[in-house]
């Protein structure tokens, strides 16, 4: 099985410096790009290959890409943005991959400026992965140094200049316009589309955003093809991606397997199932806010598609695993605090429906629920519906609300009847 | 008083960027560098270097999380009180070091030495609970974890 993305990646070793990443063919993609394609055969390329956004939404990279103004008429500079903010909970794969293999996602970041012809990039961290972050300076140096960045890259006559960005820690700051926003020195508060970033974006100029796992895919896609990436995927989608698990597994963590690859198979085989003593009774298949799964989905497929067919979303591909030791209400009621703090407060149906939400979801967890409560909460869940909200993040903390209402009703019927959670010792 | 090169480093910063006002994030962060926290006066120091109002700055020292307008300790103690390190238990490690330190959540220990505070999801799930002090990511914490990091920290004081 092949998994391009780690495979230079040694959990707990140093990455590979810039020799060993050019002697395990790294830059080579680079090369090629430089010297026998033009920006629109590199996006062409990336079309083809129906790479898909790794960042939550899944936006096709090669249709974001090309709604990016080309040629003379285009304003300047133009840029492109790595979204290395990582803060969805339950989500640590951009982490393993800064960290393990800094180099790649720099010529990720290097062939995807060239293909939008953008003139400056920013990686955008999280201020939280200090050890990303020294790696990742040691390697813009390196390849700064050996011209794969800089002036007139490998004598072809473009141009690219990289800067590491530190953020000052928000989780608005991974969304795509309040990203930008936060770069400006603003609060990271969205901003209404249209007019879309490719076309009126950072500092009112053309700019993508893409995630750090969307970008570690695009050296392989140009060095090997979008035939051969297409057909990494076990379903419909194409490549690979990083699957994660965390809660009461017996080995939690990341596996680089096959897009479409069966829930299941992560869970037994990767995962090594739950640890002695704990049962399985659901998950959160892609970070804090997607909808709850049970056994009965399990042998779902981690793909776009097939994630939502039945109900919830593949998001960022690191499932939270939910135990019969851990109560469901108090899981939502800890999700909801989260997404409560987190609102940038732009927006009323965010901004009010969130804190009493979780509020509402304390009141049951400590036993001071009533009947009224749960229609409160569903009442909730209309009014962060998509649509009403300015950016995703209302809508993301409803999806694991309205789920666990749904599938865990008895549970918190239980905490109102009983007037306590069944969980604590009384 | 911003020392002369932190008034370098600033204006370094400013020079990186297309306005003055991409720089104020990190124009706080260098102020906040040695003292901690960025109080009233050092804030007004800031905006003067960098030819801004005084409020156009706290707008966004309120809005991120690392900026701190209140002192903290020597060190501060980031407890993930995210889903996974709930699921964990941090809520115990929690209780835990409120009993050890004898402060709660947003609390500083009287010699000035810990700040307690609660942050986001830090990555680091697959190793849950997970707290960082500083700069350092600590997992698969127990309370006998937590106590050895903490007389280390200690110590490093005496
Ligand atoms: C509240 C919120 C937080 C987000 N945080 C991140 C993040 O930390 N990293 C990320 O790549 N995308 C994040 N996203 C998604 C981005 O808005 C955007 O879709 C993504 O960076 C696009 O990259 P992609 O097309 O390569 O997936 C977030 C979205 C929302 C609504
Ligand atoms: S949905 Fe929430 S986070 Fe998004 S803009 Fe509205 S208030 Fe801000
Ligand atoms: S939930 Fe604590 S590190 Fe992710």
């Amino acid at each position: 099985m092949e998994a391009p993305l780690t495979r230079n990646i040694r959990p707990n070793e140093m990455p590979p410096d810039l020799k060993a990443y050019e002697k395990s063919g790294g830059y080579q993609a680079l090369r090629k790009a430089l010297g026998t394609m033009t920006p629109m055969e590199v996006q062409k390329e990336v079309v083809d290959s129906q790479l898909r956004g790794r960042g939550g939404a899944g936006f096709l990279t090669g249709l974001k890409w090309s709604f990016v103004p080309m040629g003379t008429e285009s304003r300047r500079p133009k840029y492109l943005i790595v979204n290395a903010d990582e803060m969805e909970p339950g989500t640590f794969k951009d982490r393993l991959l800064i960290e393990g293999d800094p180099h790649q996602l720099i010529e990720g970041l290097i062939l995807s400026a060239y293909a939008i012809q953008a003139e400056i990039a920013y990686i955008f961290l999280r201020w939280a992965y200090k050890t990303a972050g020294r790696r990742l300076q040691t390697a813009i140096e390196e390849a700064q140094a050996a011209n794969y960045l800089g002036r007139n890259i490998l004598g072809s006559g473009y141009c690219l200049d990289v800067s590491l960005h530190t953020s000052a820690g928000r989780y608005m700051c991974g969304e795509e316009t309040g990203l930008l926003n936060a770069l400006e020195g603003r609060r990271a508060v969205p901003r209404a589309k249209p007019p879309y970033p490719q076309v009126c974006g950072l500092w009112g100029k053309p700019t993508v955003v893409n995630n750090v796992e969307t970008l570690c895919n695009v050296p392989h896609i140009v060095e090997r093809g979008a035939t051969w990436f297409q057909r990494l995927g076990a379903g419909k989608d194409s490549g690979t991606k990083l699957f994660g698990a965390s809660g009461r597994v017996k080995r939690p963590g990341l596996w680089e397997l096959p897009m479409g690859t069966p829930i299941r198979d992560i869970l037994e085989e990767y995962a090594g199932g739950m640890q002695n003593g704990y049962r399985f009774r659901g998950l959160i298949p892609g970070g804090a806010s997607t909808d709850f799964l049970l056994e009965t989905h399990l042998d779902t497929k981690m793909d776009f598609e097939a994630v939502t067919a039945v109900g919830s979303r593949l998001g960022t591909g690191t499932m939270i695993i939910l135990d019969n030791r851990t109560c469901p209400v108090g899981m939502v009621a800890n999700l909801l605090t989260f997404f409560a703090r987190e609102s940038c407060g732009w927006c009323t149906p965010c901004r009010d429906n969130l804190p009493w939400a979780a509020q509402t979801l304390a009141a049951i967890e400590t036993g001071r629920g009533t009947d009224e409560d749960l229609e409160i909460l569903a009442f909730q869940c209309r009014m962060m519906a998509p649509g009403r909200t300015f950016c995703a993040l209302a809508p993301g903390a409803a999806e694991p609300l309205q789920s666990a209402l749904k599938y865990f009703r008895e549970d918190f019927q239980r905490h109102i009847d009983q007037r306590r959670c069944p969980w604590r010792q009384p | 008083m911003l020392t002369t090169e932190e008034q370098r480093e600033i204006a370094e910063e400013v020079g990186r960027y297309p306005n003055t006002m991409a720089a104020i994030p990190e124009a706080l962060k260098i102020a906040q560098r040695a003292r901690g926290w960025v109080s009233d006066e050092t804030l007004r120091e800031v905006a003067e270097v960098l030819g801004m109002l005084p409020a156009e700055l706290d707008a966004i020292a309120t809005f991120y999380n690392l900026i701190f307008r209140r002192p903290v300790g020597k060190h501060v103690i980031f407890v993930c009180d995210s889903v996974s390190c709930w699921i964990m238990g941090y809520e115990d490690l929690l209780r835990h070091l409120q009993v050890k330190l004898g402060i709660t959540m947003g609390e500083t220990t009287r010699d000035g030495l810990f700040t307690l505070l609660p942050i986001a999801c830090l990555g680091a799930c697959d190793i849950a609970p997970a707290m960082m002090i500083d700069e350092t990511l600590y997992g698969h914490l127990t309370a006998e974890k937590i106590d050895s990091i903490l007389a280390a920290l200690i110590h490093e004081t005496d």
